[in-house]
């Protein structure tokens, strides 16, 4: 067999021919012959491409150059220009439309593809505000299945089958939940939705009320039917006035619909709902305090037994679940357990939402299968650490959770897996820190948050926060002493074991956990009255490295004192006396020479700086 | 309105896909404003009312304008989802009036996708 020096793959599709591919055939072949090619060059005739629109279109191996809208007139410039000379004719390459290049597409773009939208389905999708969108969404289609073709045992059995666990914080299955409570003999039952999302960071459940509030109505309305309630509560707190003005428009409309109150979709079932709204108190997110609450006194949590799903609101049976929980529920009925359970892990089923915050370049709401590695959520989900700053810890669960370090990010995000580093997966707050954080001040941060919210019932919370926060608070300012450490664990073993409520049980988490991980911080503020992150301003020296630093004055134009001497090819210095610790000297260096020293080095800095001013050689 | 029967609600699932999805003889466009809080706060308003001027200025009358809740960036919002008939969805981050004048003149009125403030084309699928 002959080899040719390039093969030219022309079309002879229907659209080519028509377009005339033959006739430019046959041209080639008669200028291949005339330049003395046609041992060197072949020409064939191809089926179609696919490519109809752009014809006649041909393919030059091995060069691989695509040319569209060959016509008579072009062939003997492709001969001579790019057969001869070796130079492909731009101008008849194919040019992929501009538009369509350079946008991504969504599978190119982590933070979308690695998601997976169950409870978020209609995220961003629907108008909120119209209930016609939700239903054309396969919207109040589960629960008129539920209604209409399911009894409450087999809506039951279902939820208990998918393995779905209350996504509020604690992970209690949400079906067993339901049958305690749909077992239990009583003439009066309620159904709750806890949209009392407290957790700094957190905002998972205002985005589901916002974006699709229809969701958390059918959820509730297939749980009544589950436990036989006929009247249903939504505790929302009155600092999210969007979530209750969008809630309130859906509840209107479903009922307009028929959708709420008497005889839903014909089946005989009646529920109504109706909003509450909580003055945001943190521990009304606790169940019996929430409940509490609801009837119109004091929020304040009581000890369990007896459980909410045999004495709840008005001491009638109750279930009360969260937001996203709801919001999950019309799925599993729709598709069924063994859908929902083809994501996630044997324990932990279906998918979380996440509300990414902090130190992270993607800011916002996220749903991912469970059994995800963390690492996976912050760096190709959440885009990694901005401004080109290190990881340091990730707070899952809020001030009831604790922080993960850098080396257990390869920890799934499973209820299983995120308790064995101390933390909790929680309602789905995961605040970011970077290398900027002092992790004592933000375990004081929390303690500070769930000290003010201590309700004040029990003890070991009401007093126990408030002598850790002391002990946080001291050791922040260099008052700490050796012994607090083993103090602070002491007393957060106590707190853990004696609290009332959730609120106290878990209040010490985020300390056991920074100590745990970040104990040579606690010691350094303690033992050497310096705070590497120059966050406690009484434990720290910033200074410059004369030797590192470049007179660039990046230091010098951020500094609000003044306190930065230097000009131009003269190393900079920190004037003592004036530096108030701000730390915007060593943010804005990019050479590294801003340092931070203990709070000793102060004086010894003044007192070298008097004798020698900045500028003058030493 | 009437209280719905389970025959009512399928109803209204057929009639209303078509807001949802853009199809051959209903409108060419549709642009949804992202107005969660988020939203809201990086200024979605304003985007909003701008599109809504642009609309009326043009006398546009074949453009779908909705809103929806928070699209998952919020660090990016103000945003909107730009999609033409037979095209994918567009959508655009860090919106003001300004670029949103750009976006309709452009995109909307167009067709060309204005690349500098796009971040990304397709829909999310849900499961």
């Amino acid at each position: 067999m002959e080899k040719y020096r390039a093969n030219v793959m022309l079309c002879g599709g229907t659209g080519c021919i028509a377009g005339g591919s033959l006739k430019v055939k046959h041209a080639l072949d008669l200028e291949i012959k005339n330049r003395g090619l046609d041992n060197e060059i072949n020409v064939v005739i191809t089926g179609c491409n696919g490519f109809c629109a752009q014809g006649p279109v041909m393919t030059v191996y091995p060069d691989d150059v695509f040319y569209e809208k060959v016509t008579l007139q072009d062939v003997p410039v492709i001969v001579e220009e790019h057969f001869i000379k070796g130079r492909p004719v731009e101008r008849l390459m194919y040019k992929e439309p501009l538009k369509k290049q350079s946008i991504p597409l969504m599978k190119d773009i982590p933070f979308f593809s690695l998601q997976v939208l169950r409870a978020l389905r209609n995220k961003g999708l629907i108008d909120a505000e119209q209930i016609d969108e939700y239903i054309a969404r396969d919207g109040y289609q589960a629960a008129a299945k539920a209604l209409t073709e399911m009894t409450s045992e087999q809506v039951v059995a279902e939820i208990k089958k998918s393995g779905l666990r209350g996504r509020g914080g604690a992970g209690f299955p949400t079906g067993l939940k339901w049958e305690f409570c749909s077992k239990v003999k009583g003439d009066q039952k309620y159904i709750l939705c806890n949209g009392d999302e407290g957790d700094p960071g957190a905002f998972m459940d205002r985005s589901v009320m916002e974006a699709d509030p229809h969701v958390v109505l059918e959820g509730m309305i297939i749980g009544g039917k589950a436990i036989g309630a006929n009247k249903g509560y939504i505790y929302v707190r009155a600092e999210y006035p969007l979530a209750v003005h969008r809630l309130q428009l859906a509840i209107n409309q479903a009922r307009e619909y028929g959708l709420l109150g008497d005889n839903i979709l014909g089946s005989g079932f009646n529920l109504d709902i109706e909003i509450y709204l909580g003055a945001g108190a943190f521990v009304c997110g606790e169940e019996t305090a929430l409940m509490r609450s609801l009837e119109g006194k004091r929020g304040m949590p009581r000890p369990r037994p007896p459980f909410p799903a045999v004495k709840g609101l008005w001491d009638k049976p109750t279930v009360l679940n969260n937001v996203e929980t709801y919001a999950n529920i019309p799925q599993i009925i729709l598709n069924g357990a063994d859908w929902y359970k083809t994501l996630g892990t044997e324990k932990s089923t279906g998918t979380k939402v996440f509300a990414l915050s902090g130190a992270i370049t993607n800011i916002g709401l996220i749903e991912v299968p469970m059994g995800i590695p963390l690492r996976k959520i912050i760096f190709d989900i959440g885009g990694g650490v901005p401004k080109g700053r290190k990881f340091k810890a990730v707070q899952l669960g809020g001030p009831s959770g604790g922080c993960i370090p850098e080396h257990l990010l390869d920890t799934l995000v499973t209820y299983e897996d995120i308790v064995q580093t101390g933390a909790i997966v929680g309602s789905g707050g995961m605040v970011v820190m970077n290398d900027l954080n002092c992790m004592v001040s933000v375990a004081k941060f929390f303690l500070e948050f769930t000290a003010e919210e201590s309700c004040g019932k029990c003890p070991p919370c009401r007093i126990g926060t408030t002598v850790m926060l002391g002990k946080l608070t001291d050791i922040t300012a260099g008052r700490g002493k050796k012994e607090d450490i083993e103090v602070l664990l002491d007393l957060s073993q106590d707190i853990i074991a004696t609290s009332l409520c959730g609120l106290g049980q878990t209040a010490p988490n985020p300390v056991l956990t920074t100590i745990k991980y970040f104990r040579d911080e606690y010691e350094s503020h303690i033992n050497e009255q310096w705070c590497k992150t120059g966050v406690c301003k009484e434990l720290c020296t910033f200074y410059i490295d004369e030797e590192k630093c470049k007179a660039c004055g990046a230091c010098k134009k951020v500094c609000p004192q003044g306190a930065v001497a230097g000009e131009k090819k003269v190393a900079h210095r920190i004037d003592q006396a004036k530096c108030i610790q701000c730390r915007s000297c060593y943010e804005a260096c990019k050479f590294d020479s801003v340092q931070i020293g203990p709070r000793s080095m102060r004086e010894t800095l003044r007192n070298k700086q008097i004798e020698t001013p900045a500028g003058k050689e030493e | 309105m009437p209280r719905l029967t389970v025959d009512d609600l399928k109803k209204i699932k057929e009639e209303h896909k078509a807001t949802l999805t853009l199809r051959e003889g209903g409108s060419r466009a549709k642009v949804n404003v992202h107005m969660g809080t988020c939203g809201i706060a990086a200024g979605a308003r304003k985007v909003m009312e701008t599109l809504l001027d642009e609309l009326g200025k043009n006398d546009v009358k074949d453009v779908l304008v909705t809103t929806s809740g928070c699209a998952g960036l919020c660090s990016k919002e103000p945003m909107a989802t730009i999609e033409l008939l037979n095209e994918a969805p567009v959508k655009y981050v860090h919106l003001n009036e300004e670029k949103m004048r750009k976006i309709f003149a452009e995109h909307v009125m167009n067709g060309r996708v204005v690349e500098e403030y796009a971040l990304v084309m397709g829909s999310e699928t849900a499961y």
